[in-house]
């Protein structure tokens, strides 16, 4: 039993909690506005880890020290880490544009958002005025793990394995959509690679290089063997041999 | 005897009751411990690299080289801070911080041993103990992660960022072989937290073998060798070491994430990755090695487990798994990606289930004692054992000469040279010998007449 379920079950708040609460709450309330304002989207996705870091230490306050980890290492450490992953195969470049499709769309939004937080908030003060928590001392019993564990393998034990039946229909549809079937036989291993290489009629050397006695720098420029023949093997088949106007030859100016 | 012992170990209820300044001069400990840990640690590595390459290692600073890190350690402070232009300022500053803050902030949790008396006052040799605190170790390592992706990203070009990329993949697949290997920890010990762990690892229950009273091995180590065997491979994945040291693989990503840092910067990555390797063998030792707990021949000293000594111990483990990790680093060459993610997902993870499934169904069996579970499992173990050792090895095929293989070769191969060829000399070297005046000739007393 920590010192901080002790703590949140004497009912009333502790110095300790007010401090922890009233440091964290602004933190995770910048983070929330930071992940709907941020342009850059993995700067979105950074206020978002912030914002459930600070949840992660409120359930630990609440004397719920099993899910506030399981709230850091589970969505902070890896499915915020998922996303980040591929936000950053998306590209660093992909921020939002500021133009507004529709107008006055954002006012609205922000009017309507903070009327909602409005709503929502005023309902749980005035429905939760007054009432004192009970049952927690009950429920963290014979610990808090043990509590959770207890109920969820016996009250919630279907809710539970329906849940991880989803999930594993989830994680295994969306391996068949990505998966590309190829059979054993089709995939060459290093031995038949070098065999191929070898076989007789193949030239196991490397090709020769493009403008090699040639008159242009061009890729092009078929290479000249040495008997002073071309040779077709030294371009590439998708080139279209062509001139280059004077335009595309100059530079672009794409370099940072 | 056991009574003294038991007394020794902290439970959870003797923490939080210290004064501020315990805790203080507790935290700064622990902060001293990582960043000496780092100074001597990557003498210690240098060191014994170089003792397994032949060579000396550093000793040119300080006594045997000790002071050689810290030497590095100022250069380094005085180098330029580069900021890439193409960086995302922001986080490319607070990348390396996130990382360091995660490693250190995982030492707060590991028990460096029993309850002992500072300044009077009655109290265990840990920062703080939750009832989770292996959770918040593993929370620490997976936060960690956020500084290597981030700096990966933040640094604005490709070698980092692919390094950042493989990292996060890394580290999100080892960590699930990691939690696997914790749950059975968990099963057998019934708790979650660092102190209750080790005393549960104490307890050694008395077996009695033909007559006599033997102590049963309390260590997880041995108790739970397949959860111990992955969870130190995860581990070293999970720390970025050789041979997974894929984020910074120097042969292919330049330095990987920390291509573009410097100066400090460099340094707090640098610090970040070997307190993580002494974190990480701390957490090793409290899960799977006893903690403090004195190994065998030395707790027939009755005191060996109380006061001050099992500092020693610990320490003594923790050196002897970091050894591991250097000795890794110089034996085994780095694992291909793809191999390397096979290994994770294939080997260690399906491992690691039917071994929890194997372990949870002889929890259920209750009406056995603990010989009968012993021998339950030993003697399929030990036969399983032997069948491997006796299995007959398949017949090698004659082999082919060199000559038989290149007379077999189809019309039309690639030409060959013989097998047996002699070169000739070349025609040039001999002219040029021919060519040579002989020196002692010229020198005669006729040139110096003329």
């Amino acid at each position: 039993m920590t010192t901080q379920t002790v703590l949140a079950a004497a009912g009333g708040v502790s110095g300790g909690e007010e401090v922890t609460f009233w440091i964290l709450a602004p933190l995770a309330l910048i983070g929330a506005i930071g992940t709907v304002a941020a342009r850059n989207a993995v700067h979105s996705a950074l206020w978002l880890v912030l914002s459930m870091l600070c949840l992660g230490v409120f359930y630990v306050l609440q004397a719920g020290p099993f899910i506030g980890m399981v709230q850091i290492i589970v969505y902070t450490g890896a499915i915020m880490m998922l996303f980040l992953f591929v936000l950053m195969l998306v590209g660093r470049d992909a921020s939002d544009s500021l133009i507004e499709t529709l107008r006055g769309q954002r006012t609205a939004a922000i009017l309507l958002g903070l009327g909602f937080a409005g709503l929502v908030g005023g309902g749980i003060y005035r429905a939760l005025e007054g009432t004192t928590a009970a049952g927690l001392t009950q429920a963290n019993a014979e610990g808090n793990v043990q509590g959770i564990a207890r109920l969820l393998f016996t009250k919630y034990v279907f809710a539970f394995e329906l849940t991880s039946a989803l999930l594993i229909t989830a994680a295994v549809g969306a391996m068949v959509l990505a998966h590309i079937e190829r059979r054993k036989q089709d995939k060459m291993d290093q031995i038949a690679t070098m065999k191929a290489r070898f076989r007789p009629g193949n030239y196991p050397g490397p090709k020769p290089g493009p403008g090699v006695f040639a008159t242009s720098s061009s890729v092009a420029t078929p290479a000249r063997l040495p008997d002073g023949r071309l040779t077709e093997r030294s371009t590439p088949d998708i080139l279209p041999v062509r001139e280059l106007t004077a335009q595309e030859t100059s530079l672009k100016g794409t370099e940072k | 005897m056991n009574a003294v012992y038991l007394a020794q170990d902290p439970t959870l209820a003797d923490f939080g009751k210290d004064p501020w300044w315990l805790v203080l001069i507790k935290v700064a400990f622990a902060f001293v411990f990582a960043v000496l840990a780092t100074l001597l640690g990557v003498w210690f590595e240098r060191r014994v690299v170089g003792y397994m390459q032949v060579r000396p290692g550093p000793n040119q600073v300080g006594p045997m080289g000790l002071l050689q890190t810290l030497a590095d350690g100022l250069k380094m402070a005085f180098k330029e801070d580069i900021l890439p232009r193409a960086a995302d300022k922001v986080v490319y500053f607070f990348a390396p911080t996130i990382s360091v803050i995660c490693a250190v902030t995982a030492l707060s949790v590991v028990p460096f041993g029993p309850m002992v008396s500072i300044f009077g006052h009655w109290t265990p040799l840990q920062v703080t103990d939750v009832s989770v605190a292996v959770l918040v170790l593993l929370a620490c390592s997976s936060m960690g992660i956020y500084g290597i992706v981030l700096g990966g990203w933040a640094s604005g070009s490709t070698y980092p960022l692919l390094g950042g990329l493989r990292s996060s993949a890394q580290m999100i697949s080892y960590e699930v072989a990691m939690g696997l290997s914790i749950v059975a920890v968990f099963m057998t010990a019934g708790t979650m937290s660092t102190s209750g762990i080790v005393a549960k690892q104490g307890d050694a229950t008395q077996l009695s073998l033909f007559g006599t009273q033997i102590p049963a091995p309390g260590w997880y180590a041995i108790l739970l060798l397949p959860s111990f065997v992955i969870f130190f491979i995860a581990t070293v994945g999970e720390t970025n070491r050789a041979p997974f040291d894929l984020p910074e693989a120097e042969s292919e990503l330049v330095a990987g994430f920390m291509t573009e840092y410097s100066s400090l910067k460099f340094a707090l990555f640098m610090l970040s990755e070997y307190v993580s390797m002494v974190t990480m063998s701390a957490v090793t030792t409290t899960l799977f090695l006893g903690g403090w707990r004195a190994p065998w021949p030395i707790t027939l000293w009755e005191g060996a487990n109380s006061g001050w000594w099992p500092m020693i111990w610990f320490f003594g483990k923790v050196i002897a798994l970091v050894f591991v990790f250097v000795w890794l680093r110089g034996t085994l060459p780095r694992l291909r990606y793809d191999q390397f993610m096979r290994f994770g997902w294939k080997v260690l993870l399906p491992i690691n289930l039917v071994w929890i499934l194997v372990l949870s169904g002889l929890r259920s069996i209750e009406d056995w004692d603990t010989q009968g579970k012993l021998i339950a499992v030993g003697v399929p173990a030990g036969a399983l054992l032997l069948l491997t050792l006796l299995w007959p090895s398949r017949k090698p095929q004659p082999k082919e000469t060199v000559q038989e293989q290149v007379n077999n070769r189809p019309h039309g191969s690639f030409p060959l040279p013989p097998m047996d060829l002699q070169v000739p000399p070349s025609p040039r070297t001999r002219r040029v010998v021919a060519e040579r005046e002989p020196a002692n000739v010229t020198a005669g007393s006729e040139s110096r007449e003329v």
